[in-house]
């Protein structure tokens, strides 16, 4: 079967700093893989990349099969056009560190926005859909509420849940918690390992160890641009190989 | 003169002081102030009065048909030239923050060639076109004199609208700087386009820094029309003057346009109210 994310030697830099640097990783339907590392490792900007907010300049990433962000002709891979990284996008669903929901919509219109401007859904089937979105986030009666009237923990929800509305095939969470205060964490991440039963294939940049070992079926450790250790979650957080990993875990759960 | 005593407190009188009545304090220095002011209008509103100034005439002008056919104009005028400035100061402003050097260059260099120049020498430019172009048109295609297609009021539109887009593509940018980034990447993440994204999620977050110049930007445009009184464009302070060039009374004519005026601004406005209000949509602090 198809992977859902294949990723050849990815590369990437930022002016004279190599951020990726061959990122070589598969992820099959289904599978729920934790991104783990220091700060400036390069998991966010990887995550980015699957969704074409940063542009990869070296090596090849798929997407079910299909070459994101660039068309071969002959030895060259030229960049796609706007539209054609739009389309692509939809495969995707992105939860941002921050939310970044859109202020001027109510909880329900966040989640419908895409769908009737992008897919163009018709607005009803479009809301019912939002509705019961809603409902599997634990939100059904905040559907009116604007962002500003909700919790950081109910925001990160109905972001889950706009992300959701787009029928992604792939779900990437950016630090999904890192935002909000400790005693709402719970409450996303209970969505999350919601989402895992579901067999939703997600890939999760986190700080939350335990929710990797819990729920993660494998751990990817980046340091320095480059994937250091990948196995599965239980194993590589109780049995680190390398000493850079070790370093680390020590370091986070001290 | 000695200080009033201090209200001392010992266990007996508290309960009693504390069942007095408190009056509240006066402000002398406010009170005098306003009565000064009132005073002050009232002389105004006295000398006006029995100043040489026929009221009747304003009044039966108020309504003149001629005076009403200048506020028309003046109206279709300020719409119009507000309508093609907030088209080309959106463009400008998306064109000027944009990566394309040579979008952002022109961008930047229609600001500066328009908010450069007064606006009564912009609209006698175009009003005088024909004296560089005698003949407008594209060739092989279409071609008219330029004395017949630049009339007074393209002269006005183009004038007006031309130097309106150069202050709201300001005024635009300034909206579309407030709004956060991470709006622009969730709506990519959702698959949206740049321009969809422009429409649907930057612009109308935008126009909640936006409204508040824009309204006063349309207010002074629409007392910028009577410029065009200079080029024969037969708004309402231009008919207000032809009425005073032949019966001589200037000051009523000039109240007349005034009260005109004031009229559409302040309806302009209470419009202005109703769109913040509108755009505030979602913002727990909406003032």
């Amino acid at each position: 079967m198809t992977p859902i994310v294949s990723a050849v030697k990815v590369g990437k830099s930022f002016g004279t700093v190599q951020a990726l640097s061959d990122i070589t990783m598969d992820v099959a339907a289904g599978e729920v893989v934790c991104l783990i590392g220091p700060s400036g490792s390069g998991k966010t900007t990887f995550l980015r990349c699957i969704n074409q907010l940063e542009r990869f300049d070296s090596g090849a990433l798929f997407l079910e099969g299909e070459l994101v962000g660039y068309r071969r002709a002959g030895d060259r891979l030229h960049p796609l056009a706007e539209a054609q990284i739009a389309q692509q996008r939809r495969a995707t669903g992105m939860v941002f560190q921050r939310f970044n929901l859109f202020p001027h919509l109510t909880a329900l219109g966040n989640i419908t926005e895409g769908p009737v401007q992008v897919l163009r859904q018709r607005p009803a089937e479009a809301a019912e859909h939002a509705r019961s979105l809603l409902a599997q986030v634990g939100l059904s009666h905040k559907a009116d509420a604007y962002p500003s009237q909700l919790s950081g923990g109910q925001q990160q929800r109905v972001a889950i849940a706009r992300a959701l509305a787009m029928r992604p095939r792939l779900m990437l969470f950016d630090e999904p918690t890192s935002a909000l205060d400790p005693e709402l964490v719970g409450e996303v991440l209970a969505v999350m390992r919601d989402l895992a039963e579901r067999g939703t294939t997600m890939i999760t940049v986190t700080h939350e160890l335990s929710f990797a070992r819990e729920v993660g079926h494998r751990v990817i450790f980046m340091d320095g641009g480059r994937v250091v250790e990948t196995g599965p979650a239980r194993e590589l957080l109780s049995n680190p190989q390398e000493a850079r990993t070790r370093g680390f875990l020590a370091a986070v759960l001290s | 003169m000695t200080e009033p005593a201090a209200v001392v407190l010992d266990s007996a009188s508290a309960l009693d002081i504390a069942q007095l009545r408190h009056v509240r304090p006066r402000h002398w220095g406010r009170i005098v102030s306003a009565t000064c002011l009132l005073v002050l209008l009232a002389l105004l509103v006295h000398a006006f009065a029995i100043g040489q100034i026929n009221w009747a005439t304003v009044g039966v002008y108020l309504t003149w048909p001629t005076i009403l056919a200048g506020l028309l104009n003046t109206i279709i005028m300020s719409v119009c030239a507000m309508a093609l400035g907030i088209v080309l100061g959106v463009a400008a402003a998306v064109a000027r923050m944009s990566p394309n050097p040579v979008l952002r260059s022109t961008a930047i260099g229609y600001a500066w060639l328009f908010r450069g120049t007064p606006v009564i020498l912009q609209l006698l430019l175009w009003f005088n076109l024909a004296l560089i172009f005698p003949v407008l048109g594209i060739p092989g295609l279409w071609s008219a004199r330029a004395v017949t297609v630049i009339t007074p009021f393209a002269a006005a539109l183009l004038g007006l609208g031309l130097n309106e887009g150069a202050y709201v593509s300001e005024i635009v940018r300034a909206g579309l700087l407030s709004v956060d980034a991470g709006q622009y990447e969730a709506a990519k993440s959702i698959g949206m386009s740049h321009s969809l994204s422009l429409r649907r999620i930057i612009l109308p977050q935008a126009m909640r820094v936006v409204v508040p110049p824009l309204g006063n930007q349309f207010i002074t445009l629409v007392k910028t029309t009577s410029l065009a009184s200079v080029i024969e464009y037969a708004e309402l302070l231009h008919n207000a003057e032809n009425i005073y060039y032949s019966n001589a009374k200037v000051m009523e004519l000039l109240f007349v346009a005034a009260f005109w005026y004031l009229v559409v601004v302040t309806a302009l406005s209470f419009g202005q109210a109703v769109l913040e209000r509108r755009f505030a949509r979602g913002i727990a602090r909406a003032r």
